[in-house]
């Protein structure tokens, strides 16, 4: 490997980089309905992009358009630097993982995989070779023989990208690829997914609404809502860096309250908002008295039965109105004085020595946070 | 409610079953008639089965309408699914909804208006160019094409919408071109939709009386037109016999399709079983 490890892991930051895939004023429309409406994307090589938001957000629109099944209205599409306006499905270096998985029903799993090679017309002993590996790298070399519908849900996940692979596309398209697993075989393929993707290294774009999915594969996340991109950036980013509320609330969950700021700095701001004065230790370049939201994660959140010891910004008093309890964490609904409902959560770290918990219903409890958890939204 | 036999219940399904079968009981027991006479019992006999077997009329009626049967099927399956892919399959194009209807227009048409209509196209048509000579084997199939093509679209219309067009999709992905996907993936997966369509247009022309009848002409003598114009000229006994043929033979292939069904059924749950032993 050669250049720094930084820039290769994180071509989107180098200026010199060349993308991939680059998507340029794109917009799909249905009839009167703008499925997707101008967006503007680089993906880089090796990258495991994903496409994150709700249904009928037009992630899986774009998708289409990049594997050829449906045509931008306006904009374009070039993937390694070709143009692929006028290059039907089946002559652009992509393959697609279906959500449904399509396999053909009436072909065994052997020739469902070699069907892609066939096409290309390559010789037989070789297609033998590479289905073989292939069904190997996903475990399956036992199962050749089978029908499709002899197979378990998690099995024909593998045959289907299995048969997307073996053709050693340039860019790899997967659709909800675990949306119809169970959630243990979900979590589990996550990370044979992503595992197989490092070995490989095809660039791979992946559709879901799983967030939880869309932290654990990627390189980066592009969250869309109606047609757009709300926000592109790694997981991390998206996660403490949400520039929007809808971005905030869309990743994970977020108290957001609206505010007023009072003072902005360099290296501060402070915003009077219904939680009291919130403190956030890093500067916002935002006109004093201007409209703002902060954000806070359940989880930022302290939650104690003592007050704490000098009164300040970014702390709050109420009461628990209610408890969820997931076992390794609690979810800890509280009511302030304006009856705000405040989201905290809370690791169970200590095993209860009886059947309550040390905080239970209508306790009065303290809430504090750090300067650094509030996160400022501009929308 | 349900699980109390009631006797109602049960005295309408044996009504409802009898009304069904109790005549073509009796035309069986018929069939077996020593009486020339088809309405009155004369002790039991096998002579009218070996006066069937005997007379070339029936015989080459009956060829006559397999054949036609055959050809019907066959031309009515390839033009009725690639009908029904162009409904289906091409989104949409000029004309696509004056085609729908006429391609539906002959299942509501009236058979009369059908046979009429085909019989002054084929008259014009031999008055025009001199084709057909002379009406028959040809002009009867072709009319039964007609209309049997529309049967046939409907069916495989049916079975494209509900398969879904990820396969094809999935299929052009990995690079088949889109002659490829017909024969390799739409074909296959239509196949059972094409045997039922080519079994109900064999159905549909072995059956068809009013249309022949107009279409035909001298000395074309197809199995319905052959026992109608029996029946106006005094029924005998030989009929039963051919009819009770008839019914055992469908008997016959209507217990190969449930026996095909149980299978196909059967090896459904096997692969499930297949699939969930892998899980455990």
């Amino acid at each position: 490997m050669a250049g720094e490890p930084t820039a290769s892991e994180t071509p989107w930051l180098d200026q010199d980089a060349k993308p991939f895939i680059c998507i340029k004023g794109v917009t799909k429309k249905f009839g009167e309905f703008i499925a997707v409406n101008n967006v503007d994307l680089d993906i880089y090589q090796g990258e495991l992009f994903c496409l994150l938001g709700g249904s009928g957000c037009g992630k899986t629109t774009l998708l289409r358009m990049l594997a050829g099944f449906e045509t931008p209205t306006s904009g374009q599409i070039l993937i390694d630097g070709i143009d692929m306006s006028n290059v039907p499905p089946y002559e652009r270096p992509t393959n697609m993982m279906f959500q449904s998985y399509a396999l053909f029903p009436h072909m065994t799993v052997e020739k469902n995989v070699a069907f892609g090679l066939k096409q290309d017309k390559v010789p037989n002993d070789e297609i033998t070779d590479r289905v073989h590996d292939i069904l190997k790298l996903v475990e399956l070399q036992d199962f050749k023989k089978r029908k499709p519908q002899q197979l378990s849900g998690g099995q024909r996940q593998r045959v289907a990208l299995a048969r997307a692979l073996v053709k050693e596309p340039k860019l790899l398209l997967l659709d909800e690829p675990l949306a119809a697993l169970d959630k243990k075989l979900r979590e589990q393929t996550q990370f044979e997914l992503a595992n197989i993707q490092e070995q490989v290294g095809i660039t791979f774009v992946v559709v879901t609404h799983d967030q939880e999915e869309a932290m654990t594969l990627s390189s980066r996340i592009a969250v869309m809502d109606k047609g757009q991109f709300m926000q592109t950036g790694t997981p991390t980013e998206i996660y403490e860096f949400p520039e929007s509320r809808f971005v905030a609330d869309f990743i994970g969950s977020a108290n957001i309250v609206e505010g007023k700021i009072t003072e902005d700095n360099a290296d501060h701001v402070r915003v009077s908002t219904d939680l009291g004065e919130i403190y956030i230790d890093h500067g916002q370049s935002t006109k004093e008295g201007s409209r703002v939201w902060v954000a806070i994660r359940p989880e930022k959140v302290h939650l104690s039965k003592k007050p704490p010891s000098k009164k300040g910004p970014n702390q709050a008093e109420g009461m628990v109105d209610d408890i969820g309890y997931l076992g390794n964490t609690s979810i800890y609904k509280i009511r302030l004085k304006n009856d705000r409902i405040i989201d905290v959560t809370a690791p169970n770290q200590i095993r209860p020595k009886s059947r309550t918990h040390q905080i239970t219903w209508e306790d009065k409890v303290y809430l504090g946070w750090d300067a650094s958890s509030a996160m400022l939204l501009k929308k | 409610m349900y699980n109390k036999r009631s006797g109602f219940l049960t005295f309408m399904v044996t009504a409802g079953l009898a009304f069904l079968y109790i005549p073509m009981i009796l035309l069986v027991i018929y069939s077996f008639n020593k009486s020339k006479l088809v309405p009155v019992w004369g002790g039991w006999s096998t002579r009218w089965y070996s006066v069937l077997f005997q007379s070339e009329d029936v015989w080459e009626a009956v060829s006559l309408s397999l054949k036609i049967a055959v050809v019907n099927a066959t031309f009515a399956t390839i033009l009725g699914t690639l009908a029904g892919l162009a409904m289906v399959r091409f989104g949409r194009f000029r004309g696509r909804t004056l085609f729908g209807g006429m391609l539906v227009a002959p299942l509501v048409m009236p058979e009369v208006i059908t046979g009429l209509s085909l019989l002054v196209l084929f008259i014009s048509l031999n008055q025009i160019i001199g084709w057909p000579a002379e009406r028959g084997f040809t002009t009867i199939t072709i009319a039964h094409i007609t209309f049997s093509l529309a049967y046939v679209a409907v069916i495989i219309q049916a079975r494209l919408t509900g398969m879904g067009e990820t396969l094809e999709e999935a299929a052009l992905d990995l690079g088949a071109k889109p002659f490829r996907v017909l024969t390799d993936i739409t074909v296959p997966r239509l196949a059972p939709g094409m045997v039922a369509g080519w079994l109900l247009a064999f159905t549909l022309s072995l059956d068809d009386l009013v249309i022949a009848s107009f279409v035909t002409g001298p000395g074309a003598n197809t199995l319905p037109i052959l026992i109608f114009s029996r029946i106006r000229l005094g029924l005998r006994p030989d009929i039963n016999a051919l009819a009770t043929i008839i019914i055992l033979f469908v008997a016959i292939c209507v217990a190969i399709a449930a026996l095909i069904m149980y299978q196909q059924q059967k090896r459904i749950e096997r692969d499930e079983q297949i699939a969930n032993q892998e899980v455990l």
